[in-house]
């Protein structure tokens, strides 16, 4: 649910990165945080366990210029992968309007990665939203291990297992190193913006009508 | 749950309505948000350090959170949450279904008070934006 606030002129839309744990969320955010100009970022906000796992979600507000006149203000959310904090999963979704499905190359991921996405897919419906109407981009992280001796997926796997239904875009990632960070942030902040943008601010004069 | 558009006149009255009865009687800041954590008015003192955002949406992951608390003693979700603070405290009300108003006062003003503007506040918020901003 995106917010368009008339009076201040501001458009907020919140895109989540989700995924199964360990699958590099936080990283993600955490390179965008430490390679963005201050004037266009918030502050980073993580909650998270001794151990280093996100607890409940990060959260990382960007302005993103105007549109129509609008100020654009894009939140990221990460939630917490572990598959026992389920209903904070879900409510970090309330009122998505863009999605990011980080998968894990490792290949001891593969059920885990197919699990969340399951799941995904399932509180999205708790909220009726269809995984396939909605902005969604894909980034299969960690590639900087294909050249390691640890077993990681192939690409085509990886499409396979995850994007055959789907037929998102998909983008290799090294989050750690920031390979393909904002590769994947650009492409998901642009078609978010144009699918809120395209539903409310392109037909301001029925929109209106409707508020008032 | 649909998308949320806030218009002029109807923010306007929303935070008149706020002002009158918790900023004139005393407490400092008030936020209302909505339950994604997104903010959508505030209220009377806004310290530069406070970061609002961040509290928008920890105020919501917060009901979230209690909201489990509820199922899991059988009921289905908390009207109101209650944190008190050495000189601050702060007092989250779930208005309708989409809203939560967030109030921070100070050890001066009575947590009674705080909760009975609030009741009263909450059938007058609702009324506004059912009028028809929220579609």
């Amino acid at each position: 649910m995106a917010l368009i606030d008339l009076s201040k002129r501001e458009v907020h839309c919140k895109i989540v990165y989700y995924g199964p744990g360990r699958c590099g969320k936080t990283t993600n955010l955490l390179y965008i945080y430490n390679s963005m100009n201050s004037n266009a970022k918030g502050k980073l906000l993580t909650i998270e366990t001794k151990g280093d796992r996100t607890l409940f979600f990060d959260l990382l507000p960007l302005n993103l210029g105007k549109i129509n006149g609008f100020d654009i203000r894009i939140q990221l959310y990460t939630v917490p992968g572990q598959s026992i904090y389920e209903a904070t999963r879900k409510l970090v979704l309330k009122g998505v309007d863009g999605l990011v499905f980080v998968a894990d190359s490792l290949r001891v991921r593969r059920k885990k990665n197919l699990e969340s996405l399951q799941d995904l897919i399932a509180n999205l419906q708790g909220y009726n939203l269809d995984i396939h109407s909605m902005p969604l981009v894909l980034q299969y992280n960690k590639r900087d291990l294909a050249s390691s001796p640890i077993p990681t997926l192939s690409i085509e796997e990886l499409e396979q297992d995850l994007n055959s239904k789907l037929g998102v875009k998909a983008f290799e990632a090294a989050a750690t190193k920031g390979l393909g960070v904002f590769e994947t942030l650009k492409d998901i902040s642009k078609k978010t913006v144009r699918y809120v943008a395209t539903k409310h601010l392109l037909r301001p004069e029925k929109q209106m009508e409707k508020a008032l | 749950m649909g998308d949320l558009i806030l218009t002029g006149p109807a923010l306007e009255r929303a935070k008149s309505e706020i002002d009158n009865a918790l900023i004139k009687a005393g407490v400092h800041t008030v936020l209302l948000i909505d339950q994604a954590g997104n903010v959508v008015a505030s209220c009377g003192k806004n310290s530069k350090d406070m970061d609002i955002t961040a509290l928008a949406a920890l105020a919501a992951a917060n009901f979230g959170a209690t909201s489990q608390i509820a199922k899991l003693i059988g009921e289905d979700d908390f009207s109101l949450l209650f944190h008190k603070g050495k000189r601050d405290s702060i007092h989250f009300a779930k208005i309708g279904k989409d809203f939560i108003l967030v109030t921070i006062f100070s050890d001066e003003v009575s947590l009674g008070l705080v909760r009975l503007r609030v009741a009263e506040l909450s059938n007058s918020i609702q009324r506004i934006f059912d009028k028809g901003t929220s579609i």
